[in-house]
This record gives structure tokens, C-alpha cells and sequence, in this order.
């Protein structure tokens, strides 16, 4: 098992879990603010960028391709 | 010793490997995935339910014969550039966490190369589709694979190819109700298809009728003629319009439905990723149902050294793919065509050509979709462009009209629009579909802070 904090919340997801793995296993599917509202995970293959996350303060990353590491810090990113 | 390098560690990527090691030649493999195995074999080792595996055993012998020949495997790398000359090719890569700032930079130089680049789904816009709840079904199947979740709990699979099968089955296994799968496509289009010749398929109809009864046994409905044409929600899925269609796609009035569901799964067929081969200027062939790379019986493409297999070269399947890589990687290495060696390969190859024939007649987009779609329908995802403001735009030249509307210039660079786009121009009256829409600058997205630290240490530059 393994913990990240999502926007300050804690969420659990299993070792090996890619960022979205993690957050669709927990029952969230919208994590990215973008003009028309709430976007979560789409292509799952990094392809479209719609599942955009902030990882420990680095910004633009794809959360279906990034592996998931105990202790991560995923904040949301938001498009004005 | 020959220098052949392979870009993509896919179904087509590993058989090239395996081809070129056989012909003697010294190979590096390069995916931007954590693991190899491509989107067929995605997989993790503590993650994955074996059930969800098709043909894992051949996977493990390339990947077997990889480690035996002593490949160069460069995993978690994303090439940015491709440059072919006449010295031989230039693959350039960072390598380390996805999007990360602290890759390091890899430089590749090889003889020749097999661009084995794959495929992603692609998946037709829908009044409703930017709700968070719809996917691919390409990430539904990934999400299943790889990390072992479900993308919702009630999901309804949409869309048109045999694909949508093990999608549909993967999420039964994961957990998720599966309300139906819409398989747009009609009977007469699915039967023209996939009946004629049938000893020309080798198993593939049974493997089609194999996933029909394994989703009986779920008891998850499969019908044809029938799609998805609205999402509906809030803020997140909260059902959909299934209707009935004609032959050209387009919805029957009065056919419309309701149904409650939490998550949606689009699938309309494949669009290779064609950047890698644009770049290293390889020629491209086909029209507005699909352009892919130019190979001759050798899988060489239009640039001497560069050789292309799999998905980027016609949408085919695995077998397909596995039997190009085959050829292409044995010639690239310097191996002959007519080596007895090659006969397998060849063989199989004549008999996948003829189904990617059969896919496109059964399961090909008909142009009539672009009637469920509203006139304030988001059809670029990005830069939330709708189809009026496309429509609108439609006589101008293909740059002028994305510059204007920024349809295809946000982070995904029209990967996942371009061929909506296209057909809602052409629609409207304007240019035919080009391959303007498939070139990228940059083939993968990286860090300008990793490109200027590059520059500063590159001795060439």
C-alpha cells in the first residue's frame, strides 16, 4: 500500500499504480480544472495531456504514465 | 557490426528486435513506456491479471531473446528528435520519470531504424464527451492491464472495431458492470467483413466469436447499429443516449434511449503515431480513412535506412505487427528478403493484410457521425474549440484555420482532434484531409529548461 496526498488529502493506492491508477482506484475521476470544467484520465496512454497534474511542486505531468511513489504530493493544475 | 536501433518496444518493435539480433546485427530498443510489451502487452509485474493477456507467451520469448542477444533496451526513454542522413540516423531521448525535470539526455546513433511507433486510440467527439467519466477505450483497457482498476462502475463501451471485445471483458474482470457494448457498425457492413473467405482469417472470426461468448457469460449486451450519441451530467457521467443508426452513422429519429451509467469507453479504430517517421522524412500513403507510413515488401520506407513496421504502417492487429517487425528487423540488420529464415514471417504477413482489409469494410468511420454532434460541441479537447467555430473556418487553409481557431495547438497537438477536424472541414466544404495535421515539431513533449541544458553541454552544437 502506498499514501499520496491529492490537494492536501490523503489517498491510498497499491505499489506500482501510475498517478491515475491511484486516483481512479479511489473513485475520482476529475482532478485537472480546464475551461469547460473538471477533466480527469481520457487516453490513458499519454497521449491527449487532459490528466495533467502538479507532482511534488513539478508541473505537467501525465498522471496515467507516471508511476506512482509512496509519499507523492499531486496537486491540481488549473487553466484559467 | 551493423547498428540497428528500434523505436518502440511493441508487439512489431520486439519482433524487429529479434529479427535484426537474428541477422547479426548489434540493436537498441527505445520505448517511452516504464516496462516493454507496447499497448498490447501492457502490464505490470504484481499489477496485471494474467486474464487480461492475450498471447503473453510470445511475449516472453521476445522478450527472452532480447536479453539472450544482448539488446541495448532503453525503457522510460522519450525521443524528442529523429534525423536520418546519410551517415545513418540520430535518434535523441531523455530517459528517466515520465515528464520529469531530472532526465538525463541519451543520444542513439544507429545504421538504420525501425520506426515501430504504434498506434493510439482514436475516439469520435460527442455532445458530452469532456465530462470526466468518459475515456477511451484504450484507457479503460490500460487502467484495467496496468494498475488493476475500473474506470467506473456502471460502464457503457461505444464505438466500432473488434477491440471493443477484450475492452468490454478486461472491465468485467476489473469489476465494473458493463450496461452494453454499441457497436456502430450495422449487421450488413459487419458481415461483408468479416464473412467472406473465412479460411483467410486464421482464427481471427474465432477469436471475435470467442469474446462474443465471453461477454454472454457476463451477460453484457452486445448490439450493432447502435452508439453512443450524447453523454450526460453535470459534472461527471451520470448517463447517456444510445440510438440506433443507419449505414452511414448517422442516428435514426426515435430511437433514442437512456441509460444510467457512471462511466463511458470510446473506441473508434487506431491513428498511428506517425511523428517519429514524419520527422525522419519518411513518405506517407492513404487518404481521409487513414495515412500511414509508405513500406515496400521489405518494410523500407521512402528513406534509405528507414524501415517501419506494425500499427504505422496499416491498422492490423498484433499478428500483423509481429510479422513486419519480423521482416523489417532482419533487413535493416542487412539480412535478405528471400532468407528461408524470413518465410514465416512473410507468409503470416500476406494473410494480416487481407484482415486489415476486412476491418476497415466491417468497422471503417462512415461520415455520417458528425450528425450526433451539436453546433456548440466541443470537438478539440484542449483548446475546447467547438465544431461551429471549425465549421465556420472551413474554407480557409488548414494552418490558417487552426491558427484562428486554435483547433489542434494545445498540449495534445491535435493527436486526439485531427481527424474530427478534418472531416468537419471537409464537410463544410473545405480542403481534403492532408498530412498537416500529423507533423510535430518536437516528437515528445519535453522540458524547455531539459532542451537548453542539452544545448549547453552538447559538443556539437
Amino acid at each position: 500500500m502506498i499514501r499520496i496526498t491529492v490537494d492536501g488529502e490523503p489517498v491510498q493506492g497499491r505499489e506500482g499504480q501510475t498517478i491515475a491508477g491511484v486516483l481512479v482506484g479511489a473513485g475520482r475521476t476529475a482532478w485537472r480544472t480546464a475551461q469547460t470544467g473538471g477533466r480527469g484520465v481520457f487516453c490513458g496512454i499519454g497521449v491527449c495531456h487532459d490528466c495533467l497534474v502538479s507532482v511534488n511542486g513539478v508541473e505537467g505531468v501525465r498522471a496515467c504514465r507516471r508511476e506512482a511513489v509512496d509519499g507523492d504530493r499531486v496537486e491540481r493544475e488549473v487553466r484559467p | 557490426m551493423r547498428h540497428v536501433a528500434i523505436l518502440g518496444g511493441g508487439p512489431a518493435g520486439l519482433a524487429a528486435a529479434q529479427g535484426a539480433l537474428a541477422a547479426g546485427a548489434r540493436v537498441s530498443l527505445i520505448d517511452e513506456g516504464d516496462r516493454l510489451g507496447g499497448q498490447f502487452w501492457r502490464h505490470h509485474e504484481r499489477l496485471t491479471d494474467p486474464r487480461l493477456q492475450h498471447a503473453w507467451h510470445r511475449f516472453e520469448r521476445l522478450r527472452g531473446a532480447l536479453a539472450g542477444g544482448g539488446a541495448q533496451v532503453l525503457v522510460g526513454a522519450s525521443v524528442w528528435s529523429a534525423e536520418a542522413s546519410v551517415d545513418g540516423v540520430r535518434l535523441r531521448a531523455v530517459v528517466g520519470d515520465a515528464d520529469g525535470d531530472g532526465r538525463s539526455a541519451i543520444d542513439v546513433d544507429a545504421d538504420a531504424v525501425v520506426v515501430a511507433t504504434g498506434a493510439h486510440d482514436l475516439a469520435l467527439p460527442v455532445p458530452g464527451w469532456t465530462l470526466p467519466g468518459v475515456t477511451t477505450a484504450g484507457a479503460a483497457q490500460a487502467l484495467a492491464k496496468r494498475d488493476g482498476v475500473a474506470v467506473g462502475r456502471r460502464t457503457v463501451v461505444s464505438g466500432s472495431g473488434p477491440f471493443l471485445l477484450p475492452v468490454a471483458h478486461s472491465l468485467a474482470l476489473v469489476g465494473s458492470h458493463v450496461v452494453g457494448v454499441h457497436e456502430t457498425s450495422r449487421m450488413p457492413a459487419l458481415a461483408g467483413g468479416w464473412l467472406p473467405r473465412p479460411w483467410e482469417l486464421a482464427g481471427k472470426a474465432g477469436e471475435f466469436v470467442g469474446y462474443v461468448g465471453a461477454l454472454a457469460r457476463h451477460r453484457i449486451p452486445y448490439r450493432t447499429g447502435s452508439a453512443v450519441v450524447r453523454v450526460l451530467g453535470r459534472d461527471r457521467v451520470e448517463g447517456v443516449v444510445v440510438a440506433r443508426l443507419d449505414a452511414d452513422w448517422r442516428p435514426m429519429p426515435g430511437t433514442e434511449r437512456e441509460v444510467a451509467c457512471d462511466a463511458v469507453a470510446l473506441g473508434h479504430g487506431f491513428t498511428p503515431r506517425l511523428e517519429a517517421a514524419l520527422a525522419l522524412g519518411c513518405a506517407i500513403d492513404g487518404d481521409h480513412r487513414g495515412r500511414f507510413v509508405a513500406v515496400d515488401d521489405a518494410q523500407r520506407t521512402s528513406v534509405a535506412g528507414v524501415f517501419a513496421a506494425g500499427e504505422v504502417t496499416g491498422i492490423g492487429g498484433a499478428d500483423a505487427a509481429l510479422a513486419e517487425g519480423a521482416v523489417a528487423g532482419f533487413v535493416a540488420a542487412g539480412g535478405a528478403l528471400d532468407d528461408p529464415r524470413l518465410r514465416g514471417p512473410v507468409a503470416a504477413r500476406r494473410r494480416t493484410h487481407a484482415f486489415a482489409t476486412r476491418l476497415e469494410r466491417a468497422h471503417g468511420i462512415r461520415p455520417g457521425w458528425t450528425s450526433w454532434l451539436d453546433d456548440d460541441t466541443i470537438v478539440c479537447r484542449c483548446e475546447a474549440v467547438t465544431r461551429r467555430a471549425v465549421a465556420e473556418r472551413a474554407d480557409v487553409p488548414l494552418r490558417a484555420m487552426r491558427l484562428a481557431t486554435r483547433a489542434g495547438l494545445g498540449p495534445c497537438q491535435g493527436r486526439t482532434c485531427g481527424r474530427a477536424v478534418e472531416a468537419i472541414v471537409a464537410e463544410s466544404g473545405g480542403a481534403a484531409a492532408s498530412v498537416g495535421f500529423d507533423r510535430r515539431p518536437v516528437l515528445a513533449p519535453v522540458r524547455i529548461g531539459e532542451l537548453a541544458a542539452l544545448a549547453d553541454t552538447d559538443p556539437r552544437t
